[in-house]
């Protein structure tokens, strides 16, 4: 203690010891081996789980697969039987949403518009994020050139627009392969989708490798012995998977709405197939001409529905993997 | 400076404080369980405690900045005798900065980097209504030199970024400062700087205190800092106010179990001096013992990189050169990190390197672990030039033999791994024993740095600091390696966890006959657990010694420096032994 300072006891100052019965000592590092064993993607889930989000989103996704799976549950209406006689005819017993202009059941047609829309979308996520994830983690992780020409050619593609590509690429297929099936179809658009999609994935992969490499553990694994391509594999991608599959939902919902718009603009799914986006586009006719909004409502309603609840997903599943709002 | 402050008036009195964290909408978690504490006008009061202990939330109560879902719950707080806990936001809005500031806990991210450091203080000085304008930019000038910025007028018109972490700190009490308040809370003031650039920074305060006559709470988890810079101390633990008086008393004679913990624990403290010395050397000839009938083992066993020599680890000369990119492309500077460093460990024994951040001791650890080329120089492990092994089975031969632990106990563990994948990592990447040979050695080894079994199924965010660096310890030991390279390894840890961690390392080197490269920061450290030491400073040592000789009879000026910058090192300590009643 300096000198000069009084030093004598005043009122609230008087020395203080605790009662230990008040005050007991605990065991210095002590265990709480009173909760289960629980890894980070348990603890995320554990969260997921009590998320309104995550809740409501993914009943409507749940309810959506069923939908994918089983149309038959919903309609019993064939989605292309059409007669003209019932064209843009209000509804009627059976028919609950009416019909549009072909005279095609409105309510059948969004029913089995899901698929087509949704396999789209999970398809084109799944080669985006898989091809994206590669890049951004070689990239990230073996730094130097690799990096640079890397990341240079994901500049490159992520310079394009997403529907300026895929329009100009779709429209040569289409002159190409004229007439195509369905599986074929859905590829050529999602091929299309995913090779102007997986840059903005190898960005944030090659973000999130970048931070992860530089943890001690990533060390010490190198001075355990392991190599480089272990550690990157090992340790290095799956602690950087979160930032990734954050992104990976939300772009979901972007693709979805990509194949509708390109499906709309006639560059996408050939109008024989059954899709939310080739039924919105059919029916910008009646809208212009004030005629039966409902054959624009419903398929557009439930493309915003569809896409809501995965950007909703994506949010959760954000506030349950961010590594910042885990922090303590 | 006039005040009409009556000095047998408390200044600050807290009363029975609850403060609770809501975890959702029903329970609350308390942090401070009825804290009593006084603070009269002038006055230096510390709050001691380890994390958790509530000795910040109790800070943060008083001047109502309580993070997050914290309220306070119950009692008083008295500032000046008015209950300032139950008062209103805008009262209380008017008594920061004016009546009471704050010295933040983290220099670098307190000040805001896009603004000029003037700017930010001239802000405090507007906000509270002391100065404006022309006058303000003249007072922001006059508080930077106060608060021991040299050229403060050129220094005000600079970016937080310009700063080091001293001036950003010199900055903030200037800011803390601005408004003369009657009470400064210092939140670990200096936790995050350089034991000298600390004890600067502390002196300087000291000196404010006295020529300005405000009153300090100053907050740390160092008790031999708060015994030296306050007059009255008060214990936190868990939550609770253990033990409060006089803080000579205090350390001196502690009462109750925790303080005497706490005394007999704290690095800094003289108390641990001379049983500390007996009880290395008693380590030392135990692992010195063991460790020769290794080398001996070694020297016959051909599958061993080396060759069972004394010395098992010599570094000649080693030299790190960093090139830093120049200001257009393909220019570039150099940086020597690393100067013609040279030393030697001997078997069963401890060698620290000693030094400030930037002094270049952890890339020195990195290049003898083999994770960072030298520019020039070289490494023998017992005698075999390790930057000449290129054959891959013997790059793993000594990846077996020499293991590293490191700083951060919350960085250094896969946190996607179960304690049980991480200790069996090494041996699977060795290929050593069949699935329920390796389970029986992570058994032991857990066992071996006092952990339960039950921990293996455990992933590292349910672990504590101390747990971690255990499992951490566990994993470096599990291909028994020889040498252990500990790269700052306590320094992240509560000074309990610090003592223990400490205990277990030397009971492990004598047990197991362990070479030790220690690396750190903390000076007060090294007598616990080294015997030879060097000191560094920008890259080059510039003390090599015996632990005795550099304590005893330190030759350089800079490593005097650092001996006197051990907070509490020269108070006058009663007869607590280490162990007593702990």
């Amino acid at each position: 203690m300096p000198d000069g300072r009084p030093s004598k006891t005043r009122p609230g100052q008087e020395r203080y010891v605790a009662r230990l019965e008040d005050t007991p000592l605990h065991d210095v590092g002590a265990l709480d081996t009173t909760a289960p064993p629980e890894s980070q993607w348990k603890e995320a889930w554990k969260q997921l789980r009590k998320n309104p989000l995550f809740l409501i989103s993914a009943a409507l996704i749940l309810f959506l697969a069923v939908v994918i799976a089983f149309p038959g549950l919903f309609t019993s209406n064939d989605p292309t039987f059409c007669r003209t006689g019932k064209s843009l005819r209000p509804a009627e017993p059976g028919y609950p949403l009416g019909f549009d202009r072909q005279g095609c059941d409105v309510y059948s047609r969004m029913i089995y518009g899901a698929r087509a829309s949704v396999t789209v979308g999970l398809l084109t996520t799944l080669i985006a994020t898989a091809l994206g994830l590669v890049v951004g983690a070689v990239a990230g992780f073996y730094g130097r050139w690799i990096d640079s020409l890397l990341s240079r050619v994901a500049d490159i593609f992520y310079a394009i627009p997403l529907l300026l590509a895929s329009i100009v690429l779709l429209s040569a297929l289409n002159s190409w392969f004229p007439d195509r099936g369905f599986w074929a179809s859905v590829l050529a658009i999602v091929l299309a989708l995913a090779l102007f999609g997986w840059p903005q994935v190898a960005r944030i992969a090659r973000g999130a490798v970048i931070e992860t490499k530089q943890q001690e553990f990533v060390d010490a694994a190198r001075a355990l012995g392991a190599t480089p391509r272990r550690n990157l594999l090992r340790h290095v991608v799956p602690n950087s998977l979160a930032p990734v599959i954050v992104t990976a939902t939300v772009s979901l919902g972007i693709f979805i709405v990509a194949e509708a718009t390109l499906s709309f603009l006639g560059l996408g799914l050939p109008t024989s197939i059954v899709s939310w986006g080739n039924d919105i586009s059919a029916a910008q006719n009646q809208v212009r001409a004030g005629q039966r909004l409902g054959t624009m409502f419903w398929p557009a309603g439930a493309l915003a529905l569809t896409v809501f609840s995965f950007i909703l997903l994506g949010d959760a599943v954000r506030d349950a993997l961010d590594p910042k709002a885990k922090k303590r | 400076m006039s005040r009409d402050l009556n000095p047998d008036q408390p200044l600050l009195e807290v009363k029975d404080l609850h403060v609770g964290f809501a975890a959702d909408k029903k329970t609350v978690v308390p942090a401070v369980i009825g804290a009593n504490l006084t603070v009269y006008p002038g006055q230096t009061v510390a709050i001691v405690g380890e994390s958790g202990s509530g000795k910040s939330t109790t800070a943060h109560a008083i001047i109502d900045l309580l993070p997050g879902t914290g309220r306070i719950t119950g009692g008083q707080i008295l500032f000046e005798g008015q209950d300032i806990a139950h008062a209103k936001k805008s009262d209380i809005v008017a008594l920061r900065g004016s009546s009471i500031g704050l010295v933040p806990q983290d220099p670098m991210s307190n000040l805001n980097p896009l603004w000029r450091v003037g700017t930010q203080i001239k802000e405090s000085l507007e906000a509270n209504g002391v100065a404006k304008g022309k006058a303000a930019d003249a007072r922001v000038v006059e508080l930077l030199e106060e608060a021991g910025l040299p050229d403060a007028a050129r220094r005000a018109q600079q970016y937080p970024h310009e700063f080091s972490g001293g001036m950003r700190q010199r900055a903030l009490i200037a800011m803390g400062l601005a408004a003369r308040p009657k009470l400064l809370i210092a939140d670990e003031p200096t936790s995050a700087l350089d034991v000298t650039v600390q004890k600067q920074i502390l002196d300087h305060l000291d000196r404010l205190t006295d020529e300005l006559g405000f009153a300090v709470l100053l907050i740390t988890h160092d008790l031999g800092l708060a015994a030296e810079r306050a007059d009255h101390l008060v214990v936190m633990y868990r939550g609770q106010v253990v033990e409060s008086g006089p803080a000579l008393e205090i350390l001196q004679d502690p009462q109750h179990p925790y303080s005497k913990r706490l005394v007999s624990s704290a690095p800094s403290l003289a108390s641990q001096r001379l049983s500390s010395v007996q009880a290395r050397a008693e380590v030392r000839e135990q692992a010195v013992q063991t460790a020769a009938e290794i080398a001996a083992e070694v020297a016959t066993h051909d599958d061993e990189l080396g060759e069972g020599r004394g010395t098992i680890i010599e570094a000649k000369d080693l030299t790190k050169v960093f090139k830093i990119r120049g200001s257009r492309p393909g220019q570039s500077t150099d940086f020597t990190a690393v100067d013609q460093v040279s030393f030697q460990l001997e078997r069963g024994t401890t060698t620290a390197i000693v030094g400030e951040s930037g002094s270049g001791k952890s890339t020195v650890a990195r290049m003898v672990l083999g994770l960072l080329d030298a520019t020039s120089g070289s490494v023998e492990f017992d005698g075999v030039d390790i930057t000449t092994l290129r054959k891959k089975e013997q790059q793993l031969a000594l990846r077996r033999q020499m293991q590293p632990v490191f700083q951060n106990p919350y960085a250094s563990l896969d946190p996607m791994y179960s304690i049980y994948r991480s200790i069996e990592e090494p041996l699977r990447l060795h290929g050593v024993g069949t699935a329920k040979e390796r389970e029986t050695k992570i058994r032991d080894l857990l066992d071996k740095v006092s952990l339960p079994a039950s921990v293996m199924t455990r992933y590292p965010n349910e672990l504590s600091g101390g747990q971690r660096q255990r499992v951490a310890i566990a994993r470096a030991l599990a291909l028994d390696p020889e040498v252990v390279i500990c790269d700052e390894a306590v320094s992240a840890l509560d000074v309990l966890v610090q003592a223990q961690i400490l205990t277990l390392l030397n009971e492990l080197q004598s047990e197991l006959g362990l070479s030790y490269l220690f690396i750190t920061h903390d000076l007060a450290v090294v007598r616990q657990i080294a015997d030879h030491v060097l000191v560094m400073q920008n890259g080059k040592v510039v003390e090599q010694s015996t632990v005795s000789e550099v304590f005893e009879n330190p030759r350089e000026d800079y490593t005097r420096m650092l001996l006197d910058a051990i907070p509490g090192g020269s108070i006058p300590l009663g007869v607590v032994e280490a162990g007593d009643d702990v």
